[in-house]
């Protein structure tokens, strides 16, 4: 999306958000928190697609990485007992996923796209085979409130009364933007995504650079996984991540695989589930509860038809670099 | 020669090796599939003894239930009926260089169309049959059209927007199962049973929806590579821009293809309904879109080898369940088994490993983010 009406939205729906809390103030801020929760995991993993992205490689896998991660995570910290263990296994998982795509897709020059659906079909078997029912965390992940800001109406319960990963997710983008726009690695990583052969020609390694890219990026999918099943529910069950690792492929597209403009759409993805859900909660308008789980794919489509063709990829992605 | 030139190419495809024959077929097609199922199998044997249980007595328990007895065999054919089509759908899409992950979808949107044009009329058979199976190939071809309309015109990632179709197809059949086509009177989701008259036979130990998936196998193998529009398919999947000047309709034939592949996984659905379950029930149909991509890349993307990629996972899936019946395993063991399969086929390590001499190259069968 162009920035003017990126703005433009954010003012409107910023306008809109004091004009319901001016209205209901429990509501609002039970929505906006929502909506938070459900853009946690999208922002983390947005960014995994956006480094690997911007580095010249399809990360189609984001998905099984985060499955994988939850799974590990979660049975990480029940078995051992420690929830800190356990968040460092998912973790750790989410690093080990993204050094397999960085092999397939970069050492072996592997279809990036089947490399990824590789990676997917393989966290769908392997979770499910050692999924064990029954098992539960030794605890609940603090909620840190930080002082001052939480006093704050409004934006003190939702943006500052979080676990940790919901402080992450924020950073996350904030972090990320200066390095990819601002540094010498942001400088060489789009240009190897852009442009590999100017690249190479001006000395950086293509294949190293791609290489650990991807593989870093997976801690972020390690991230986005251990906060489904740690933070967010404390549970994790098969087939558990639903679909997110592709909608914050989306959600990198619209944020025109700009670490901030994502951050502004997993925003916008949360708050039309939240207000959905919130709804529907309230009986305001009789939608079958299908309608309501279908939104966000819905919503993916309608906005990449629209937002298509006026955003442009990094020009290097999806091809496997091979020296002239 | 530069294949970094963004200006050469057109919705994103790339042909790193221009003496490059043909999409997936640098190395002999048959012994790199063997050699992947086999070590998979291997992995899956030390995943069977690590809970203890000997993975000869699992692996004879996994096939002898399912290829011991007739009504093995039948079951055996009716779970790879819908693996056939599903990995031809995800074939046709791969020659055509698309990426279709939107199998599932397509089948179950194809199950529930037939489904009820198989309840809602009284029609001969020799109407009703042909009408209901045509319907659920339609329903699935309009649902594939979605993406393959937006990859031709918005320059939509079909890869994104199958995914997201498939998720809005299990709710929007589970809606359409719970409320406007629910069977009156019933606590379950699901619709009344389909009439008689659009029944597929089953002759002797062999359904006639099992004949059907073979003839359409055979049929595309002709298609694809003996006729003109089967031609149009391979060109626009290898070289967009030569197709274009060729004077192919790039956006017209992405469309068909995707509708030509939507059709198919809708008539795997549609087999699924009036052949083997009778009516339509969301609990049915589940996880078989993935298995078609297993399927397509195990057969190279080659449709008659579809058939024998189909009916090893279709025999594997019918004798999951009596090995956990018989040696508790998790079913799921077969999940591991398929997706190190697919692994091992795609990725070139076994490929290594048989042709040590030789400079492979990967092959890119997808086209990337088609902006």
């Amino acid at each position: 999306m162009r920035a003017r009406y990126a703005y433009a939205l954010a003012i409107i729906i910023g306008i809109a958000i004091l004009v319901f809390y001016a209205m209901d103030q429990v509501r609002t801020v039970s929505v906006l928190a929502f909506s938070l929760r459900y853009a946690v995991p999208l922002i983390l993993a947005a960014m995994v697609g956006i480094i690997c992205e911007r580095s010249g490689v399809i990360n189609i896998g984001i998905e099984g990485q985060m499955l994988m991660s939850a799974f590990a995570g979660f049975f990480g910290a029940a078995v051992t007992g420690n929830l800190i263990l356990g968040t460092l296994i998912g973790v750790g998982t989410g690093m080990i996923m993204g050094a397999f795509l960085a092999v397939g897709a970069v050492t072996w020059k592997m279809d990036q796209i089947i490399a990824g659906t590789v990676i997917n079909i393989l966290a769908v078997g392997l979770t499910s085979f050692f999924y064990a029912q029954g098992q539960v965390l030794p605890g609940n992940t603090p909620i840190v409130a930080i002082p001052v800001l939480s006093d704050i109406p409004l934006v003190g319960p939702v943006l500052f009364e979080n676990g940790l990963f919901t402080y992450a997710a924020l950073i996350v983008p904030l972090v990320l933007w200066v390095l990819l726009f601002k540094t010498r690695w942001g400088l060489r990583t789009r240009a190897v995504g852009e442009k590999p052969s100017a690249a190479d020609t001006s000395g950086v390694g293509v294949q190293g650079l791609r290489f650990w890219n991807v593989t870093v990026a997976g801690i972020l999918a390690g991230m986005a996984g251990a906060y489904l099943a740690i933070e967010a529910t404390g549970t994790f069950e098969r087939g558990f991540t639903a679909g997110r690792g592709f909608t914050a492929l989306a959600i990198m597209i619209f944020g025109a695989w700009n670490p901030i403009g994502a951050l502004g759409a997993a925003f916008f993805f949360g708050l039309t589930q939240g207000l959905a859900s919130q709804l529907q909660a309230d009986e305001v308008v009789a939608i079958p509860q299908q309608f309501i789980n279908m939104l966000p794919y819905v919503l993916t489509i309608l906005l990449l038809a629209i937002v298509s063709g006026r955003i442009k990829p990094p020009a290097a992605v999806g091809k496997p670099y091979e020296k002239d | 020669m530069s294949t970094m030139d963004p200006s050469r190419t057109d919705l994103g495809f790339t042909d790193p090796d221009p003496r490059r024959s043909g999409p997936l077929d640098r190395i002999p097609s048959i012994v790199l599939p063997i050699v992947s199922v086999l070590l998979a199998f291997a992995v899956g044997a030390i995943l069977i003894w690590l809970q203890g249980v000997s993975p000869l007595r699992a692996y004879a328990v996994l096939f002898s239930n399912a290829l011991g007895t007739p009504e093995g065999l039948l079951r055996v054919m009716e779970k790879s009926t819908p693996l056939i089509l599903t990995g031809l759908a995800v074939t046709v899409g791969l020659r055509a260089g698309l990426f279709n992950i939107g199998a599932q979808g397509q089948l179950l949107v194809g199950a529930i169309g037939a489904a009820w044009a198989g309840y809602h009329f009284q029609l001969p058979v020799i109407v009703h049959l042909p009408f209901a199976i045509l319907f659920g190939m339609l329903c699935g071809a309009a649902w594939a059209s979605i993406a393959g309309v937006l990859r031709a015109y918005r320059s939509v990632s079909e890869v994104i927007t199958t995914i997201m179709l498939n998720a809005i197809a299990i709710a929007l059949v589970d809606y359409l199962a719970s409320q406007p086509l629910k069977e009156e009177g019933q606590p379950l989701t699901r619709t009344p049973a389909i009439a008689e008259t659009a029944t597929l036979p089953v002759f002797g130990i062999v359904p006639s929806g099992f004949l059907l998936a073979i003839a359409v196998a055979v049929f595309f193998g002709w298609f694809l590579t003996r006729t003109t529009q089967g031609f149009r398919f391979n060109t626009i999947g290898l070289n967009p821009t030569a197709a274009r000047y060729a004077g192919i309709s790039v956006k017209g034939t992405i469309v068909l293809a995707m509708a030509v592949s939507g059709a198919l996984a809708g008539l795997g659905g549609a087999i699924e309904t009036l052949g083997v379950t009778g009516r339509f029930e969301p609990a049915f149909n589940a996880g078989l879109g993935f298995d078609g991509i297993t399927i397509a890349l195990l057969a190279r993307a080659n449709p008659i080898a579809t058939i024998p990629a189909a009916l090893l996972i279709g025999t594997m899936r019918t004798g999951a369940a009596a090995l956990q019946f018989q040696t508790g395993i998790e079913p799921e063991v077969v999940d591991v088994i398929l997706a190190i399969t697919l692994l091992f086929v795609s990725a070139p390590i076994v490929a290594r490993l048989l042709f040590r001499n030789r400079n492979i190259k990967q092959t890119t069968v997808t086209s990337g983010w088609g902006s």
